[in-house]
């Protein structure tokens, strides 16, 4: 399979939830030091509710779009219930296999909302490890 | 004025009979490999000669009675005076075999860092030095109160050179510099760099990683203090390196790494130290890996580095001529000609991991990134670019190759902008 399917190419050139929100309650950015891509998450919660989400930043196909379809996801949902998003659901949402190095790029997202949300601060996938 | 080069132009190197040497080609569609400055291809005798000692003569070196033993040692010891003759150093024990370049500086940064750096002394690099040439000496400077200083780069892609005078104080206690920027392809005039560096009494480190393997080096000539260069970037096992240095500032060294075959007499409290090499040479070493660097040395000295040099440079020339060819192709560094055989690049509106990527899908191998050089890229203005690197086995086809994957890149990912 390809990495660059239509759906991932539709994402990185039209993002859904692409910009910043001006008062949201949550706001967390980072980047991952090997490629330089970056990402801002802005979350305005309401009643522990996702009430509107916004990313913006710079990167490699597969972080933007990534996130663009993470922002899709929690839109609505429960901020408790992002913590359980796991590397799996950010894979099964782009829909393709990822190499050990362009995982780092999928997970970017799910990583800084993360860590915008609840502080964890590790990539996602890598806490299962240790716990084996 | 820029030399055209036609394509189908003899090859000095008869490239094709190169390539036979080499496992990783063989087969209908090889790779077309550009990433020879992060790491080179094996060459078979590399891996047959490795295989030799696995299979016939295994052993540990330097201790045992016995003939295999015997055998391994005077292979090890054939080795490194290869590798002096290649570098033109005078005696076989001024090489230190070492795991890479990166290990090579930093032992020297705390064997001879350490005695001879102190408060207010001040370090001279570039900005262009690898990562591997910059933070050994940053923790150096943490150790021991001393200052980094860096020698700029021009828009260009030079060294600033106007400004070495300055630079070059009566604090200045070493020099260490790149030899050929492994971002840019960037030449240095080491040889006048080192000179300059001794009028004011200063030792010389010279980053040879970029340079071993792709131009004639001769440390004689060079008058350098100390040179460090990897052998897996020069047809050669990873997992080997090589220190260079003058005689007397070896002897002066103490050790890096304690333990066998670095002694003399151990007793409870103390011991007294090898001589120069095996001083610095702790544990059993890379064996097999320096066998195989021997005889990686001479397969090079065989083709003559002259040769690979010209071979590159064609290359280049003609990467430089296709690539051009490309809308929004922003090419960094030097002109061709005035520099080794590394293109690196970026495509506007597209991340350099996402074209490597798609190159990928076509069977080319590029390096995308910050390729180890972050305050290089700071200077440019980047947080990534594309890097292709040649080597002896590479081709024409291969710069083919590149540019039909630059151009399926664009088509698929140069849509969204702004």
């Amino acid at each position: 399979m390809n990495i660059y399917e239509e759906d991932i190419l539709d994402h990185y050139e039209n993002p859904s939830n692409y910009g910043t929100l001006e008062e949201p309650d949550i706001s967390y950015e980072e980047d991952n030091p090997l490629c330089g891509d970056q990402i801002r998450m802005d979350l305005e919660v309401e009643d522990g509710v996702i009430k509107d989400v916004r990313f913006c930043g710079h990167g490699c196909t597969i972080s933007q779009a990534a996130a663009s379809m993470l922002t899709e996801e929690v839109k609505g949902q429960a901020l408790e219930d992002v913590k359980k998003l796991s590397k799996d659901d950010i894979l099964e949402l782009l829909g393709i296999p990822l190499g050990p190095v362009r995982l780092k790029c999928g997970l970017l997202a799910l990583k800084v909302l993360k860590a915008g949300a609840y502080g964890i601060k590790g990539w996602p996938g890598e806490e299962d490890d240790e716990e084996e | 004025m820029h030399m055209h080069v036609d394509r189908d132009e003899f090859h000095p190197l008869g490239v094709d009979r190169i390539r036979k040497d080499f496992p990783i080609f063989a087969g209908d569609s090889p790779i077309a490999y550009l990433d020879s400055a992060a790491s080179s291809q094996t060459a078979r005798c590399v891996l047959e000669a490795m295989d030799g000692y696995y299979e016939r003569y295994r052993s540990n070196i330097h201790r045992g009675i016995y003939q295999i033993s015997e055998e391994a040692t005077a292979a090890y010891e054939d080795a490194r005076r290869k590798i002096a003759r290649f570098i033109n150093a005078r005696r076989a024990s001024q090489v230190i075999f070492t795991r890479n370049t990166t290990e090579s500086i930093n032992l020297l940064a705390y064997s001879w860092g350490n005695a001879n750096i102190g408060p207010g002394d001040e370090i001279l690099l570039t900005v262009m030095e690898h990562h591997s040439n910059l933070v050994p000496w940053q923790l150096l400077a943490e150790r021991t109160g001393a200052t980094l200083r860096f020698i700029e780069v021009t828009d260009e892609g030079l060294l600033q050179l106007d400004d070495l005078d300055k630079l070059l104080t009566d604090r200045t206690k070493l020099v260490a510099i790149t030899h050929v920027s492994n971002v840019l392809g960037t030449i240095n005039p080491v040889r006048e760099i080192t000179a300059a560096a001794h009028s004011i009494g200063a030792t010389v480190l010279i980053d040879a990683a970029q340079s071993v393997p792709h131009l004639p080096v001769d440390v004689e000539a060079l008058d350098c203090d100390f040179l460090a260069f990897s052998g897996h970037k020069m047809c050669g096992p990873t997992g080997v390196g090589v220190l260079y240095g003058k005689r007397n500032l070896l002897e002066d060294m103490q050790p890096f790494l304690g333990g066998g075959s670095m002694i003399r007499a151990v007793q409870r409290e103390r011991s007294t130290y090898a001589d120069v090499p095996a001083r610095f040479e702790a544990g059993t070493p890379a064996i097999a890996e320096a066998i195989g660097l021997g005889h990686a040395v001479d397969y090079l000295d065989g083709i003559g580095l002259d040769a690979v040099h010209a071979h590159e440079q064609q290359i280049i020339d003609y990467a430089h001529q296709k690539l051009r060819e490309i809308d929004g192709i922003t090419i960094y560094g030097p002109k061709p000609r005035i520099k080794a055989g590394v293109i690196t690049f970026n495509l506007e509106g597209i991340h350099p991991h996402d074209l490597a990527g798609v190159l990928d899908t076509t069977g080319v191998a590029v390096r995308a990134g910050h390729h180890c050089a972050q305050p290089l890229m700071q200077h440019y203005g980047v947080i990534a670019t594309a890097r292709a690197s040649f080597y002896l086995y590479n081709t024409m086809q291969d710069v083919d190759r590149l540019y039909d994957g630059a151009l399926k890149a664009q088509n698929l990912l140069a849509r969204r902008q702004g």
